[in-house]
């Protein structure tokens, strides 16, 4: 029991958050599952990152510009140091759907702020989130809204909010699309000198009234002198805006689903789980927290474990979690950012508007190849406190048989089940050197090689 | 599939960030030039002239040697219709051929696919760089992505022996099984690729030796990486890697031509290696970037613009002008940028059909005007 405990929160905080080590792990296990999800929903209790910490160090990184591929080098630091695991996973579920990046926007430091929003409202009120976007200067320039003036209409904002940010194609026509566009003219971002000099300029959002077309609109059926604010009121109403967010939770929490362009002509894996999703959204009044509530709690969450390819921030900000020692951001921090764009998923630069593909698509030989060594060569080192960690909880077990050594390896490691094949396979390969033996010399290499081949295993692949 | 050593090899070379078309070849006759360049022009005696209209940057000179030989094709006024100025958005449509909606399937990706649709080799088709660039995506069709040849491999970081044994574990543990799934299936399908491409990869390193020195730049390694795979004789037919830096808004005086030299003398020296080894006569290296820039410059640089140029060079291209070079009227500009008068999907037609023998219309969607480098 009190290992399947442990398995359940395991899983609960791959989802939730990066992954947890196993100290965390016992620690909420013996809060016991419900009483983690609210530690989780309420993250005001814990202590927040503190980014100067990282400015201190690295002041480049106060306002980035767009320094290659370096600009989400802030928002990893979050990733691998909060305490408030799903506060910071929120920021990564939004960023997917409100894709926006530095091919365009030029501003690293806009798109943080971007990140700041989602942090402070992720968990709030989807409405108000949706607002809050709509007014973010870095998706005002993203998807040109800027230019979508009362003479000279630009669709581009008023398209991808009902496409990609709140109900998804079929559920409108052309005209409403066109409509929003209007009521959405005057939005606009003003441009600010900045206090340093060779900055950007800053951005802050900007309403101008004499720009705004105020004449009548119609949308979705409903029919007045329409601003935004009227718009965005409209799109919440709509149980296929309810429907769509759930879908997207249920992808990026649950399990792994077809692109989102293919939803149209794919139903839900589980659209039962999708009903209760909806439900949650439309019965709080779109409040996030009591959603994940519900999403957290439920049988189709707990039952989905290793149901999900591992996104590469997953993968680096796990392992980094995992082996510690990244709390001070040393001279060799700033790469790191870089590699989940090596892995294929450039955080702060989405493939396209549409965010990335993620599952299966994470994966083609070069990202596979690229994920397996960045995590063999930092989980496989002993030197590193998560590592040693490990070591020694394998140490107090005594000498290790070959079944017992790979056993609780994979046990550290997740719990993590592999088939039965991989298992006896390791077991062979261990058994050629015996027994553990603590006082052999060569104890904490096997160690690091066993550790090494569970990691490049296909299921550590999945989270 | 058979391969013989003598099989058609594209190489392309992504100039990424959107290089400055007008300060690359030069329109120096035309008045305007000077007009629209008051700040970044280059002086007129600077500029290595091809003929009476147009010059290569002074950064250029080896080009220029190859250009003379007649083995460099320049395709004026190069890109797509309505052109985006995202460098996202455009180097997407480049790399999918899908102007109108978001494409997923790589055009290389694709005639990957066709040169090798039974997945013979899983090194048919190389990219030499940091992840993937979509261009070479595709679903079930591997490529391997190498970013520095002579470290490339899983397990990379680990000694010899153990790395040995490592990688016999891991064939096993991704070896094909009934009743896994279809993702576990992918997975294990993908890591044994990727371990034989690592595989056939690694000789080409212990095969090669060359007289030829190359520059010292990140894009000569790039290059170097790519003529060792070549002359080793693995059956690779397209090659990809980048060079990033182009996206020259500010100190375009400075940066713009140490691109070029870099570009330039990489270039040369490539095929001077791959001459050397008896192996540059089935070989054509092809340079594109995103979009050029916009006719005036800004004070130190130039913003995202419209039309480019690509360039083609091989001993089979028949070197010179291809299409035109736009019209610098200001009546004739599209919003401040030159015109497109060459759609990209044409000038990958050409190499697919001409070069390549595949069959470009499925990959490219339709039928474009092809021109006659090749």
């Amino acid at each position: 029991m009190a290992h399947e405990n442990i398995a359940l929160i395991a899983h609960l905080m791959r989802r939730a958050g990066f992954g947890a080590t196993r100290e965390e792990l016992e620690a909420y296990a013996a809060k016991g599952y419900e009483a983690t999800v609210e530690e989780l929903l309420n993250p005001e209790a814990q202590e927040a990152v503190d980014r100067l910490d990282l400015f201190r160090y690295h002041p480049g990184m106060f306002k980035p510009g767009t320094q290659a591929g370096e600009g989400s080098a802030e928002w990893l630091f979050y990733m691998i140091n909060t305490k408030r695991h799903l506060e910071e996973k929120m920021t990564v579920f939004w960023h997917q759907i409100f894709a926006t990046g530095v091919s365009k926007v030029d501003h690293y430091h806009e798109l943080n702020y971007m990140i700041d929003l989602f942090r402070e409202q992720g968990l709030g009120n989807y409405r108000d989130l949706l607002m809050a976007v709509a007014k973010n200067p870095a998706m005002i320039y993203w998807l040109d809204q800027n230019e979508n003036r009362a003479r000279s209409i630009n669709e581009n904002w008023g398209r991808e909010l009902l496409e990609l940010f709140s109900m998804g194609v079929g559920n409108y026509t052309e005209d409403d699309v066109r409509d929003a566009a209007r009521a959405f003219t005057g939005w606009t971002i003003a441009s600010h000198i900045p206090r340093i000099p060779y900055q950007r300029n800053d951005w802050t959002f900007e309403y101008r009234p004499g720009d705004h077309d105020d004449g009548e609109k119609t949308f979705l059926g409903h029919t007045g002198q329409f601003n935004g604010e009227e718009i965005i009121d409209i799109i919440v109403q709509q149980p296929a805006c309810h429907r769509f967010i759930a879908r997207h939770l249920y992808s990026f929490f649950v399990a792994d689903e077809v692109q989102v362009p293919a939803w149209q002509i794919t139903p839900p894996k589980d659209s039962q789980a999708i009903d209760i999703l909806a439900a949650a959204l439309s019965d709080s009044g779109l409040e996030m927290k009591a959603v994940m509530r519900t999403l957290f709690n439920s049988d189709f969450f707990k039952d989905a474990r290793f149901l999900k390819v591992r996104s590469p921030a997953e993968v680096v900000a796990g392992t980094l979690r995992l082996t510690g020692g990244q709390e001070f951001a040393g001279p060799f921090f700033l790469p790191l950012a870089r590699e989940t764009g090596f892995m294929g998923q450039d955080l702060l630069n989405p493939a396209s508007v549409e965010g990335w593909h993620t599952g299966e698509e994470w994966v083609n030989s070069g990202s596979l190849m690229t994920r397996i060594n960045f995590m063999c060569e930092r989980l496989g080192d002993t030197s590193l406190p998560g590592i040693r960690d490990i070591v020694d909880r394998l140490r107090v077990q005594g000498d290790l048989s070959p079944e017992a050594f790979v056993d609780s390896c994979l046990d550290l490691l997740g719990p993590l089940t592999v088939e039965d094949g991989t298992r006896q396979k390791f077991i062979d390969q261990t058994s050629l050197a015996g027994t553990l033996l603590w006082h052999s010399p060569d104890a904490e290499q096997r160690v690091s090689s066993m550790v090494k081949s569970i990691v490049a295993t296909r299921e550590f692949q999945f989270a | 599939m058979t391969t013989t050593k003598n099989d058609p090899v594209l190489v392309v070379l992504q100039l990424a960030g959107g290089n400055d078309y007008m300060n690359t070849v030069i329109p120096y006759a035309d008045p305007l030039y000077r007009d629209y360049r008051p700040n970044i022009g280059v002086p007129e005696d600077q500029i290595i002239k091809l003929d009476a209209q147009v010059g290569l940057h002074p950064s250029m000179a080896p080009l220029k040697r190859i250009y003379d030989q007649g083995k460099l094709a320049i395709i004026h006024g190069i890109g797509y219709p309505n052109s985006s100025r995202s460098h996202f958005r455009s180097m997407d449509i480049w790399h999918t051929c899908e102007p109108e909606k978001q494409g997923t399937e790589g055009w290389l990706g694709a005639a990957i696919r066709d040169l090798d649709p039974n997945k013979e080799n899983v090194a048919t088709g190389v990219y030499v760089g940091q992840g993937l660039p979509r261009a070479m995506v595709l679903r079930g069709v591997p490529v391997a992505s190498v970013a520095d040849l002579a470290t490339y491999g899983l397990f990379s970081a680990e000694a010899e022996q153990d790395r040995t044994q490592m990688l016999e574990t891991f064939a096993h543990v991704y070896s094909p099984a009934i009743g896994r799934g279809a993702v576990m299936d992918y997975l294990g399908s993908t890591g044994l690729d990727a371990m034989m491409g690592a595989d056939i990869l690694k000789v080409a390193p212990q095969r090669y030796s060359s007289a030829v020195e190359y520059a010292d730049s990140s894009i000569a390694r790039k290059l170097r990486d790519i003529a060792q795979i070549h002359v080793a004789g693995l059956g690779t037919r397209v090659f990809y890697t980048d060079l990033y830096g182009f996206d020259t808004h500010s100190s375009e005086l400075r940066d713009h031509p140490m691109l070029w030299s870099d570009v330039s003398e990489a270039v040369e020296d490539f095929f001077e290696d791959l001459r050397e080894h008896n192996a540059a006569d089935n070989v054509i290296l092809m340079m594109f970037t995103e979009f050029g820039r916009r006719v005036v410059d800004n004070g130190s640089g130039t913003d995202h613009g419209g039309g480019g140029a690509a360039f083609v060079i091989g001993d089979a291209v028949k070197g010179g002008h291809h299409s035109e070079y736009p019209s610098l009227k200001p009546e004739d500009q599209q919003l401040g940028d030159l015109a497109v008068n060459h759609d990209f999907r044409g000038f990958y037609s050409t190499i697919l059909e001409k070069w390549m023998s595949v069959d470009a219309r499925p990959i490219v969607g339709g039928s474009f005007e092809q021109l006659a480098f090749l």
